[in-house]
Parts: structure tokens; C-alpha cells; sequence
């Protein structure tokens, strides 16, 4: 519920339309995620919806990883950045179901994530494939196939640390989940 | 309306048993025996904080008496904790620890598997999304048991050992309760009557692999995690884990 809504009308409430819409989605593209920040929200696929409600614009995201600690962050700046492009009040909600997956990924964002390093998630999320673990991934670096793991778990949840055994280089890995 | 139902206690059930068993890994913290590894206990002990909240806001919902996430986390005395008593115990070396962590994650991955069916929309949704990353972390645990049950003399011994010291608390892992059975009837969860023997079916297959000996059934014994009975052990890890919030209550920054 907006601040003012339960006796006073809400005074910032208006009425949107597409424009506004578009102009939101526009908005998101250029808000950057804070532990990779050359792919934006639209990119990682976690912007589930956009739309207009009791006079307001609302979005719903979804975290990636139950714990990760941008979530919230990340929340404040699509809050942030749409009201600096003029919207009042915007409302950001969460949303669990479906779950995040790197399918979502855009294509992109794929190819910002191998701009800056790290190596995009590699197949699909079916659970026989994060099971068994078997990836074949590619070294952002170079492009060889000769990789090998080095640890699960990277700098942060979301990725894994690998090493190219041709050009030597270490790099991380965007699970696939 | 107040909800301190069954329900409710199955879900502090998993919260809890979440947040407990992730208080134990930050204790690795600048400890482990590689960075590596301490990267890894982190990130797993960090997805299941952020599990252990999303059972929280739903519990706290349901209980309705101003309570949220944080209260039931640091405001809450012993007794009112439902954990497994396994995930209190204290780390010892690191085969105990990866020993706790491959038998909770094995706990974890088949109930979760089960609730992702749930009825009850939320427990699903919380389930359908804590089932991904429990996958890695089982991944993970299954293969230093193997690889230090299939390791050195001495690195075999200590799995040995880890299992003798922490097999008789997975009692509570493959017993059958009548609140879940209820729940289960009553249509909110569904039934969980395949977990122990699948709990059972991982163990047996992980250390078939890591040449470790499988114990005889664990028996039932005086303190229940249910019922708040805990080991000594957890009284401990609660005065430290909640010491900031009882001194300063709402403290933030
Ligand atoms: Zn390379």
C-alpha cells in the first residue's frame, strides 16, 4: 500500500500507459547488477514483470540465490533509478516461484558476462545436468574447451572457479542453475 | 489469528535446521585448510540463510504476533528451537564437518525434492528454489566423502571416526513423525514417508564409493529436536549467535 493511500487520496497516482511501460523497461536495462556490473537486471532475466497498478508502477523480481546478498541492493536501485526517470513510488516485489534460472539469462547478457571474464553458464538446468556436474566450459580468455575446476564455489554464489589449461589463465564460472 | 500450529513447527523445523547448521560453517571463517574450501563453506552456509529466512517470514506470517524473520532467529531461547540435533554439533576437524554437511545435504535435497510438490504454494515455491543450490551443495559434500574415505590411511580414519561421532543423531533423519503424517493427511505437505529410505539409498551409495562402512540403524534416545531437547551444544552456539541482538535489541547499521 502507498504511503497516504488510507485516508488521503493519493495525490502522486496517476493513470500510465505502454509509454511508461517502455520508458520502465528502458530504465532497467541501465540498472547494472553490483557484483558483475556490466550486465543489467535485464540481462540476468530477473525482472519478472512490469506493469501498472492503483496508480503506480510496480515490478516484480526474483532473487537469484536464496542468500545472495544483492538482493536487497538491488531492489533499492531499480527503486532508485526509476524514480530519478520520473516515476513516483514505484513498488518493487518479490517473487520465489518460479525459481531464478540461468536459462533466463539474455543472449546478451551472455555475451557481456564473456566480455568481462567470466565464463557463461553452459547448457541447460535440467536436473540430471546439475547433478552430475559434467560441463564442458569454455575459457573466457581464449576460447579452448581445456578447463578444469578448481573449486564450486567462487567469489560469490553464483559462480565457480575454473582454470584454462591452455592459456593458464583462472576465470570464473556462472553455474547453471 | 495466532497460528503456532504444526504447521508452523515444520517450519521452523527447516528454518532452523538451516540457520543452525549455517552458524556452524562461519566458524570456519579464516579457518578452513584452503581458501577454497572456505569459499565454498561460506557460500553454502550463506544459501541457507537466506532458506532459513524465507521459512522464517512464512512461519512468522502464519504465528502473527508482530513476530518476523530476525525475532525467531535471535529472539527465541533453546528450547523453542526445533533443529536437527545433528547440525549443532560442533565441527571437529574437517571430516566431521564434511561427514555433518553430506548428511544433512542428503536430508535436505530428498525432502526438498518432496515439498517442491507441496500443495501449500509458498512451501513449494521455498522448496522448488532452495532444491537448486542444495543440489551443489550435495554434489559438493558427496565428493570429499568419497575422496576422503577413499583417501589416505589416515584421511579414511578420520571419516570413520566423523561417522562414530555423529551417526546416532540421524536417528532424527529417518524416524517417521505423526505431525508430519498428520500434515501429510491433511493435505499441506505431501507425504514423506520415502525419506528415510532414500536418505538411507545416498548414504549407502556415497560410501559404498568411499569404502566407508554404513553403521547399523541409529536408535531413538532421550532428546529430540521436536520436542526442544537439545544437546548441550546448542545453548552455547545460541549465546554467541544471538548475543548482538539480546545486548542491543534492534540493532542495525
Ligand atoms: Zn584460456
Amino acid at each position: 500500500m502507498q504511503a497516504g493511500e488510507l485516508i488521503t487520496t493519493d495525490q502522486q497516482g496517476r493513470s500510465g500507459n505502454e509509454a511508461d511501460i517502455q520508458l520502465a523497461y528502458d530504465v532497467l536495462e541501465e540498472v547494472m547488477d553490483p557484483e558483475v556490473p556490466v550486465v543489467s537486471v535485464m540481462d540476468l532475466g530477473i525482472v519478472r514483470d512490469v506493469s501498472w497498478a492503483n496508480g503506480h508502477l510496480n515490478v516484480v523480481v526474483t532473487p537469484t540465490y536464496s542468500g545472495c546478498p544483492a538482493t536487497e541492493y538491488i531492489e533499492t536501485s531499480i527503486r532508485d533509478a526509476l524514480h530519478e526517470a520520473g516515476f513516483s513510488h514505484p513498488k518493487v516485489l518479490q517473487r520465489l516461484d518460479p525459481a531464478w534460472t540461468t536459462d533466463w539469462i539474455t543472449e546478451q547478457g551472455r555475451n557481456r558476462l564473456k566480455a568481462y571474464g567470466i565464463a557463461p553458464p553452459v547448457g541447460s538446468s535440467n536436473k540430471r545436468s546439475l547433478l552430475s556436474g559434467v560441463t564442458q566450459v569454455e575459457c573466457p580468455n581464449c576460447g579452448s574447451d581445456d578447463t578444469e575446476q578448481l573449486s564450486e564455489f567462487g567469489s560469490t554464489a553464483c559462480k565457480s572457479l575454473y582454470r584454462c589449461k591452455s592459456c593458464l589463465e583462472p576465470f570464473d564460472y556462472f553455474k547453471c542453475i | 489469528m495466532t497460528k503456532y500450529d504444526e504447521l508452523t513447527e515444520f517450519l521452523l523445523r527447516l528454518g532452523d535446521s538451516s540457520l543452525i547448521h549455517a552458524q556452524r560453517l562461519c566458524e570456519w571463517t579464516g579457518r578452513a585448510p584452503a581458501l577454497e574450501e572456505e569459499m565454498g563453506m561460506m557460500n553454502v552456509g550463506l544459501d541457507l540463510v537466506g532458506q532459513a529466512r524465507n521459512w522464517y517470514e512464512y512461519a512468522a506470517e502464519r504465528i502473527n504476533d508482530g513476530t518476523d524473520a530476525d525475532a525467531l532467529a535471535f529472539r527465541r531461547d533453546e528450547r523453542a528451537f526445533r533443529n536437527l540435533l545433528l547440525v549443532e554439533q560442533p565441527n571437529g576437524d574437517f571430516a566431521v564437518t564434511m561427514t555433518k554437511q553430506f548428511f544433512f545435504d542428503a536430508w535436505q535435497f530428498h525432502l526438498l525434492t518432496l515439498l517442491k510438490d507441496a500443495k501449500d504454494e509458498r512451501i513449494a515455491a521455498i522448496a522448488a528454489k532452495s532444491l537448486k543450490e542444495v543440489t551443489y551443495h550435495l554434489r559438493r559434500s558427496s565428493q570429499w566423502v568419497e575422496r576422503l574415505g577413499d583417501g589416505t590411511e589416515e584421511s579414511h580414519q578420520r571419516m570413520e571416526k566423523a561417522i562414530d561421532v555423529l551417526w546416532r543423531f540421524t536417528f532424527e533423519l529417518v524416524e517417521k513423525s505423526d505431525t508430519e503424517l498428520a500434515l501429510s493427511e491433511s493435505g499441506s505437505i505431501p507425504a514423506l514417508t520415502e525419506l528415510p529410505e532414500q536418505w538411507r539409498a545416498t548414504v549407502n551409495e556415497v560410501f559404498a564409493k568411499a569404502t566407508l562402512t554404513v553403521p547399523d540403524a541409529p536408535s531413538t534416545f532421550y532428546l529430540s529436536a521436536r520436542t526442544g531437547m537439545h544437546s548441550e551444544h546448542l545453548g552455547i552456539l545460541l549465546a554467541e549467535m544471538q548475543f548482538l541482538q539480546r545486548a542491543y535489541p534492534d540493532a542495525s547499521w
